[in-house]
């Protein structure tokens, strides 16, 4: 995926004199994903509204102080969706990390140890993954699975397994040459001990920075997914969902599509940042 | 040289016989039986028999390894089976559905390509710092954005706002502005960074130095002499471009109502109909594997240093 081939190209280090300008956005980052975690796990502490059940007469109301972002066509709260429809996309987007990662590390770890016939099959596995559009991988997917949040997230995290696989493999291979892992084996150590105490957790920084990107790839996917209706079912408050009912009453009511779009983008933005500060500078 | 390319066509042969038997277990021998969702609705009153003798019909009663080698024999043919649910071929459903999102995704990578390369030129180029690093940053906001919210976005804008571009009977180009830029834009953005990156890297080299020292204006040195080093990089994720551009295309299209490959693949999920979706799934993998065998193929004519011997030039 470019994600991948995009972060595989290292930036240059950064120089002192930009450090300071670049804390604030590091900071206000994790404090977009602090928020939306808190959203996620109490909503109710952010909002007095109900995230599906309307109040009568109180409809297609345009943001004011009563309603910050509006009501929608049948006087739901719009920040009130969005706040609980946190919940969703932040759960599918860990589950699809973690297929993606777990799949793809195990994948990437036995590629780059064992080597030989296995490495040269499994990378063949991952080219074949690399060969379809996610979007179609994804849509392949689900059309087994069928719809749904979880299947959703699966279906997102299945595409990721040869990226984090790919990028997995390129790293036990650096880690492999190194003395000490040579020592670790010349001195006794068992294969699959050295493997496990030295190979992977030095492997792993690179791979858990990509993670951090992929969760903000995930959350993108999962909306377009819940877009075109494949995800949670209607009153559930998902953002790609929200945008999709919104879409009605574009020649009136813009608060409808705007604002949980505008809530995806600043997520996956901040996931990006701090994807980009856990990498080690080269 | 001959024997590289013999190799290489090797590989990619192998990675699509994998990709179809990958996606011909996937979505053939798996539940989810596209014969019996349709016909086995009790509004068409068919008896078991009957469901039965329309599964010999389809050649669904077979083995599976039979199934498998008609499905592939028929595929290297060029015949992709029928759609289950629209009870037609696959293949003329493809090209009365291939053309639209072929224009779209051609005329969208185009718009993406300058929109990429003013965008990479400017961010180099550009007169103060704080305006380099603002263009900069700028692919990553664009990589962000989900590609049916700014579809919605363009049409609340442009059409309903503005009334710049409008929605009913547009002409023919009228209707196409807003799909190629809502498509453009997320592919212009890994390009422009790849780019500045690549321009970045390249415009430290000695020879640069050189022709800046001979009096060349840093316009023309980019042009003449990093813009073709730089290029390099940016072939390497052709293909990968190529399945972002189907995959935007897809969304597009559903955003925009438009009728193409996006609105079948949609209908094809729905349905479950499974004939559909393998055959564009497998569309996608060709495109795939063919145009990176093509930027292997081209890349030493860019950059000659590709044909020495590794270990020969470091």
């Amino acid at each position: 995926m470019s994600s991948l081939d995009l972060f595989t190209t290292r930036r240059p280090a950064l120089g002192l004199g930009r450090l300071r300008q670049l804390d604030v956005t590091l900071v206000l980052s994790w404090a977009i994903i602090i928020v939306a975690i808190a959203w996620a796990v109490a909503p109710g502490a952010f909002t007095p509204h109900s995230g599906t059940v309307g109040i009568a007469g109180n409809q297609l109301r345009a943001p004011d102080v009563a309603h910050w972002l509006g009501t929608d066509e049948i006087g739901r709260d719009v920040l009130a969706r969005i706040i609980y429809g946190s919940i969703n996309s932040l759960f599918g987007a860990v589950v699809a990390v973690i297929v993606g990662f777990v799949g793809g590390t195990a994948l990437g770890l036995v590629a780059g140890s064992v080597g030989g016939r296995t490495d040269t099959l499994i990378m063949r596995i991952v080219d074949v993954l690399l060969s379809v559009p996610g979007l179609l991988l994804q849509l392949s997917i689900i059309i087994i699975l069928g719809f749904g949040t979880v299947n959703v997230a699966i279906a997102v995290g299945v595409t990721t397994v040869a990226s984090f696989a790919r990028l997995m493999r390129s790293e036990v291979i650096r880690v492999r040459r190194a003395d000490y892992v040579e020592a670790a084996f010349g001195s006794g150590g068992r294969f699959a001990a050295v493997l496990w105490r030295h190979v992977l957790p030095n492997s792993l920084g690179t791979v858990i920075a990509f993670a951090a990107l992929q969760f903000g790839s995930a959350i993108l996917a999962i909306s377009t997914l819940g877009f075109l209706g494949y995800g949670a079912p209607p009153p559930t408050p998902e953002w790609g969902l929200l945008i999709s009912e919104g879409r009605k009453y574009l020649t009136g009511a813009w608060w409808l599509t705007a604002f949980p779009g505008i809530t995806v983008i600043l997520i996956v933005l901040a996931t990006h940042r701090i994807s980009q500060s856990l990498r080690r500078p080269s | 040289m001959t024997r590289l390319l013999v190799s290489r066509i090797g590989q990619a042969a192998i990675v699509l016989l994998l990709a179809f038997t990958a996606s011909f277990l996937l979505l053939q021998a798996l539940p989810g039986d596209a014969i019996l969702i349709k016909y086995q609705n009790p509004e068409m009153g068919l008896t078991p028999e009957q469901i039965a003798e329309i599964r010999v019909l389809y050649g669904a009663d077979a083995p599976i390894w039979v199934q498998y080698g008609n499905t592939l024999w028929n595929f290297l043919q060029g015949s992709f089976g029928y759609s289950v649910q629209a009870g037609v071929p696959v293949n003329p459903l493809l090209a009365t559905n291939l053309p639209p999102t072929l224009r779209l995704a051609s005329l969208g990578l185009v718009v993406a390509v300058i929109i990429a390369g003013a965008l990479a030129f400017a961010a180099t180029l550009a007169p103060f710092a704080w305006l380099r690093n603002l263009l900069q940053s700028l692919p990553a906001l664009m990589i962000s954005v989900p590609v049916f919210w700014l579809g919605i976005m363009l049409i609340q804008i442009f059409s309903f706002r503005l009334r710049l571009v409008p929605i009913i009977n547009p002409s023919e180009f009228q209707a196409l502005i807003l799909p190629v830029v809502t498509l453009s834009l997320p592919i212009a953005a890994p390009l422009a960074q790849i780019l500045i990156r690549s321009l970045d890297e390249v415009q430290t080299q000695p020879f640069v130095s050189v022709a800046r020292a001979k009096g060349a204006s840093r316009a023309w040195v980019l042009w003449r002499h990093v813009l073709r080093n730089a290029l390099l990089p940016v072939l390497t994720i052709a293909g990968v471009l190529f399945g972002e551009l189907l995959a935007g295309a897809v969304v597009t299209e559903t955003v925009f109502g438009i009728n193409g490959l996006g609105r079948i693949t949609e209908q094809a999920v729905s349905n479950q109909d499974t004939a559909v979706l393998q055959a564009i799934v497998i569309l996608a993998a060709v495109g795939f594997v063919l145009i990176n065998l093509l930027v292997d193929l081209v890349a030493p004519l860019i950059d000659p240093r590709l044909n020495t011997p590794i270990g020969a030039s470091a």
